[in-house]
């Protein structure tokens, strides 16, 4: 009476999460959460704009030279700058993917058609690519200054305040943060599903502080371009 | 009652199909929606057209066989299966739109009828306990703890009638195959095969063309026999502890 033992070899375990769907979610989870922690960050160091140039340019050297002597300069910031860079290519690649996956696997719509799930649900993809797109202008905008043309590297007081000066790239930023805002109310909620970390018990839990972030997020990144139009900081 | 149906007929799996509209009377509220379409395919059978195709089979709840979009809900307005829908939700004079399940993975046989033996596919590839046969094992010699066997039943109570996949955006079996994951693996007798349970079923899922999980919920709102959205959730942990197991 012997028993039927499986002794096929099983594919290694990058391939293995590659190759689900469920694995391409995870990357999307861990990818999506490095990228939030990073967004706390950001906005924090955003507010310093409150307390005035010095302060606000000081952390932007600060920024630079966190981690000397053990890093030189600007290291600390590079590695930041890759792993965000990392993160933002596989989750955009895992959402095409399962994207593409998904549409094939619903090829006929239904005739009688209702709109159900949430706006922050239905909203994921292109709220997602309008994000990627944001990114780049943003880059632009304030990390280089390709695109704004009275631009002066190591003077990020004078940068923000006169990139907030031109009305039509305020509705940029606002609108974004917007879109980040709904992105992430779904998406850190989600990826507590995704991760397992989730239960019947701490579904609120987790409701609640994707709403909590997505709040605090929206609200610390629109204050900046906010207080630059009504004239709180010039 | 009177109604005016608008029904997808599809005379086989590569025709085209098309929405047709039929007019019907003397329907009572005490019909359920199956014995609603048998009166309407009575008349079709006098008329000498071809009846509408539809699965069935129990008709009382348990089976998984029945089920049809309408209205763009999956089963209908009420949380239950087709065949348990009773008339009486729908009022004199409406129009009922009435759709076979929409998924890649579960292509048209005819009408409203399709071909959901991907699932079994799934089933197949390690949803069961692979354990001798012979006389049934003393009861009292596995000890299930309470909650591992609530959990179990909450699960099992799936009946494989699709809808979660029908109702999913993504035309995914995500809703199905955690039931059938969590059925088994929080139980003592499914432990020996935890791992390779989970794996081969959502591999077998993959493989079986249906889409990712986006959470968008809609699964777990049209599934008859409530199974939770959590169950995907489980379903997620136990393939992240297999796969990290099987990495070693
Ligand atoms: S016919 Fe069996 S569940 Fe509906």
């Amino acid at each position: 009476m012997a028993l039927a033992t499986r002794t096929d070899k099983r594919p290694s375990l990058p391939r293995t999460v590659w190759d689900s769907t469920v694995g391409k979610k995870t990357v999307m989870a861990v990818s999506g959460l490095l990228m939030l922690a990073y967004l706390v960050a950001h906005m924090y160091g955003n507010l310093k704009i409150f307390f005035g140039p010095g302060t606000f340019d000081g952390y932007a050297h600060w920024l630079r030279v966190v981690g000397e002597p053990f890093l030189h300069y600007t290291w600390a910031l590079w590695i930041i700058r890759v792993v965000m860079a990392a993160a933002v290519v596989a989750h955009a690649v895992t959402a095409y993917q399962l994207s593409r996956r998904d549409r094939a696997a619903r090829p006929t719509k239904y005739v009688h058609r209702k709109a159900r799930t949430s706006y922050a649900t239905r909203t994921m993809r292109w709220g997602g690519v309008i994000l990627g797109l944001f990114i780049v202008w943003h880059i632009l905008d304030l990390t280089t200054g390709t695109v704004q043309p009275g631009f002066v590297p190591g003077h990020p007081y004078a940068n923000v305040v006169a990139a907030f000066h031109e009305w039509w790239n305020d509705v940029i930023y606002i609108v974004a943060m917007l879109a980040l805002g709904l992105h992430i109310q779904h998406g850190f909620w989600s990826a507590a599903q995704t991760l397992g970390a989730g239960s019947k018990t701490r579904d609120r839990t987790f409701k609640t502080l994707a709403n909590l972030l997505a709040l605090v997020l929206t609200l610390g990144f629109v204050a900046v371009p906010v207080a630059v139009m009504t004239g709180l900081v010039s | 009652m009177r109604l005016t149906l608008r029904i997808w007929r599809q005379a086989n799996a590569d025709a085209e199909g098309a929405m047709t509209t039929y007019e019907i009377d003397g329907i009572t509220e005490d019909m359920s929606f199956l014995e609603m379409l048998d009166a309407l395919n009575e008349k079709l059978i006098l008329a000498g057209d071809t009846p509408v195709a539809f699965d069935h089979d129990c008709r009382e709840g348990i089976c998984g066989a029945c089920g049809v979009v309408i209205n763009g809900d999956a089963h209908g307005p009420e949380r239950t299966t087709t065949c348990q829908l009773h008339m009486r939700h729908f009022e004199d004079g409406d129009t009922i739109d009435v759709e076979p399940w929409r998924a890649g993975a579960f292509p048209v046989v005819k009408d409203l009828v399709v071909d959901r033996s991907a699932f079994d596919r799934i089933i197949g590839s390690g949803g069961y306990v692979t354990a001798p046969t012979g006389a049934a094992p003393e009861a009292h010699a596995t000890a299930v703890p309470k909650p591992a066997a609530d959990s179990a039943f909450e699960h099992a109570e799936c009946i494989g009638c699709g809808a979660c996949v029908a109702a999913c955006p993504n035309g995914a079996a995500m809703l199905f195959t955690s039931a059938k994951v969590n059925h088994l693996n929080v139980l003592p007798q499914g432990a020996p095969e935890r791992e390779t349970r989970v794996l081969d079923m959502v591999a077998r899922m993959d493989e079986e063309g249906f889409g990712g999980c986006t959470l968008a919920g809609e699964c777990a709102t049209a599934c008859p026999k409530g199974i939770p959205l959590t169950s995907i959730t489980s379903m997620n942990r136990e393939w992240l502890r297999a796969t990290r197991k099987a990495g070693r």
